[in-house]
């Protein structure tokens, strides 16, 4: 990766002379360091636009389509694509196009909200153990390893069938399976960081144990954490699909990236593009998130890349 | 009268290996404006003697087995609450680390870091607090320090980082500060200027200082005081005419030894055989004699040495062990 940014000389040279000139000003921070190799790395930098030009398809352009998603129109089922409607129409005549950009909205939605429902419990969890140690970070560890045993997907079924299958709860379980591992990074790193002597520093100074971890631990961690953020979202993104390939997830009328394709598989032999198109966006958008967070880390850990 | 006053100072690790008595029975006390050393090889105690204090030690597995500290005669730091412990630590006693490099959190600015002490410990306003924390950077010796009070840690180098902790730790006026190997991570001149700088913050504060070190020539530059550790006990005590005039006890002598002098090039170097004793096991006598290979026969095999005071100011703890002169060791 770090073999495409390495341009000429001379334009290389350049956007790292003006980062010293802005250090000079102001001082520059490693999220600020980053962010500039993160703009060197041309695969990560084209995901990341990739992904925006995602979240607006998915999020603005059902507003702007003649169409419903849900109104079925049985004199135009199956069509193929033509110009009223560029990705055909499925086996109840519903645009595809509006279904597929209503399904991403679905997809997103759950990658995002489970990440950070996610990130939250276990960035929380992961570091109140590390920190207190002992006894207290054992038994907390207990409960996640505990957890870890149950088979996931039958514990996400589990949950579904037993509660009404609402969207909501759907963003809630996912989120709820995927934080253990955050936990577990973040608790790993929390217990190196606790020996760093800017921690004890910090004791020594007289500051409180919240004050320490908020301020002084956390934003340490966020680095991994993002990364390991921008690698959950299309894990969950691939649970949700899965759940709703099985018909656990979303309910119909309401689309996703998921059912659709489960939709194209029925049909796959006689009208293909049902299938590759919801499938093109979906995989089009996981190479992006894993590009980017391979990108991302790269960035945050400059040491870690391969040169 | 004594800013700090310690008083037989236990702290004990209770580790799968048995109990390590790190630091066994210290006393020691410091007065405004003075300065006591602290030496000591690796693992004699010095650091977690003063971590103790600030209850610093991660408990477990480490545990205060006994003592007192009293600061100003009126607060017990051993058994005081996790909550007087936090009013005392950075306010009225400071600490400066070993390894400037990791002492900063690299996520804040240096203005973050320096104002967010003081906030705590004093009642200032946002303002206020920032134009002290620039003063503070100028008096340890940074130029454009309200420029640079913006930068982040990796923008300084090792030796201006190590001032920057200074300014930190003296921000509040503390009545005794702590330095726990200020120099050993920077280069030789940049030592220097850091000590000086510390004698003369402690001079413009009226402060005390403890100085903890294994460099016999940092001591012998900076302090009014030392104190000799060896296994967790201190071996010898006195001023720095006491210890390097009239150094009385054979591992204080050792110690001298084996500073490498420029005179005698050619000549083996001296160095101290042996390591420093496994401290998990209770060592019922002279443990220096055991680092010199004295098993039995000695008047101090089974029970402790005690102190002997030499002079007013000198005290050596008693030992089995009579060191050869220095030809004869480096010779034979």
């Amino acid at each position: 990766m770090s073999v495409k940014a390495n341009l000429s000389p001379s334009e290389k040279r350049l956007p790292e002379a003006t980062v010293d000139l802005d250090a000079i000003e102001a001082g520059t921070s490693l999220w600020q360091d980053a962010w500039h190799r993160l703009k060197k790395n041309h695969l990560a930098l084209i995901s990341f636009w990739v992904l925006i030009f995602m979240g607006v398809f998915c999020f603005i352009g059902p507003f702007l389509s003649p169409y419903d998603y849900r109104s079925n129109d049985l004199e135009k089922t199956l069509l193929s694509p033509s110009l009223q409607h560029p990705f055909g129409t499925d086996d109840l005549g519903r645009d595809q196009l509006t279904r597929v950009m209503v399904g991403g909205r679905v997809s997103l939605g759950v990658g995002i909200i489970a990440t950070t429902v996610s990130l939250l419990i276990g960035i929380t969890y992961g570091a109140s153990a590390a920190y207190i140690g002992g006894k207290v970070d054992a038994a907390m560890m207990r409960v996640v390893d505990v957890l870890y045993a149950l088979p996931f997907t039958i514990f996400v079924i589990l949950l579904m069938t037993i509660f009404e299958r609402s969207i909501v709860l759907l963003f809630i379980v996912i989120g709820a399976v995927e934080w253990l591992t955050m936990a577990r990074i973040v608790r790993g790193q929390v217990l190196s960081l606790k020996k760093q002597e800017f921690v004890e520093a910090a004791v020594s100074l007289g500051y409180s144990t919240r004050r320490i971890i908020l301020r002084h631990i956390i934003p340490n961690v966020l680095g991994v954490v993002v990364v390991y953020a921008t690698l959950t979202v299309p894990a969950v993104m691939l649970l949700e699909s899965f759940l709703s390939f099985l018909g656990l997830g979303v309910q119909p009328p309401m689309p996703s990236w998921g059912s659709l394709i489960k939709l194209g598989a029925d049909n796959i032999q006689l009208f293909p593009y049902l299938l590759i198109i919801p499938a093109l966006f979906f995989s089009l958008t996981l190479f992006s998130l894993n590009f980017l967070g391979d990108g991302l880390r790269d960035a945050l850990d400059p040491k870690s890349s391969k040169d | 009268m004594p800013i700090l006053e310690v008083k037989d100072l236990k702290t004990y690790f209770h580790t799968r290996n048995g109990i390590v008595r790190a630091v066994d029975g210290v006393s020691f006390s410091v007065s405004r404006g003075e300065t006591l050393g602290i030496v000591g090889e690796s693992g004699s105690g010095k650091s977690v003697s003063c971590y103790s204090l600030l209850g610093l030690i991660p408990q477990p597995p480490g545990r205060i087995e006994g003592g007192q500290a009293m600061l100003d005669g009126e607060v017990d730091l051993l058994s005081a609450s996790e909550k007087t412990l936090q009013g005392v630590r950075g306010k009225k006693i400071s600490m400066i680390f070993q390894d400037p490099m990791t002492s900063l959190n690299p996520y804040l600015r240096v203005s973050t870091q320096l104002v967010e002490a003081l906030r705590i410990h004093e009642d200032l306003t946002k303002k206020e607090s920032l134009d002290r924390a620039i003063k503070s950077l100028e008096e340890v010796g940074i130029t454009e320090a309200s420029t640079r009070i913006q930068f982040y840690p990796h923008e300084f180098s090792g030796g201006m980082r190590q001032r920057v902790m200074i300014a930190m730790a003296m921000i509040t006026h503390p009545e005794l500060l702590i330095a726990d190997e200020p120099t050993t991570a920077l280069d030789v001149t940049v030592q220097a200027q850091i000590l000086e700088l510390i004698r003369e913050r402690q001079k413009a504060n009226n402060s005390a200082v403890i100085l903890i070190t294994h460099d016999l020539g940092v001591v012998a530059g900076m302090c009014d005081r030392i104190n000799v550790m060896y296994a967790g006990k201190i071996v010898e005590s006195g001023t720095a005419d006491d210890i390097f005039k009239n150094a009385q006890h054979p591992y204080t002598v050792a110690l001298q030894r084996s500073i490498p002098s420029l005179g005698s090039k050619g000549k083996p170097l001296y160095t101290i055989p042996g390591l420093p004793p496994d401290l998990s096991r209770p060592i019922p006598g002279d443990a220096f004699a055991l680092r010199e290979g004295i098993t039995s026969g000695g008047k101090w095999d089974n029970t402790p040495p005690p102190l002997r005071q030499v002079s007013d100011t000198h005290w050596v703890r008693e030992s089995d062990v009579i060191l050869p002169p220095l030809e004869e060791v480096l010779d034979g």
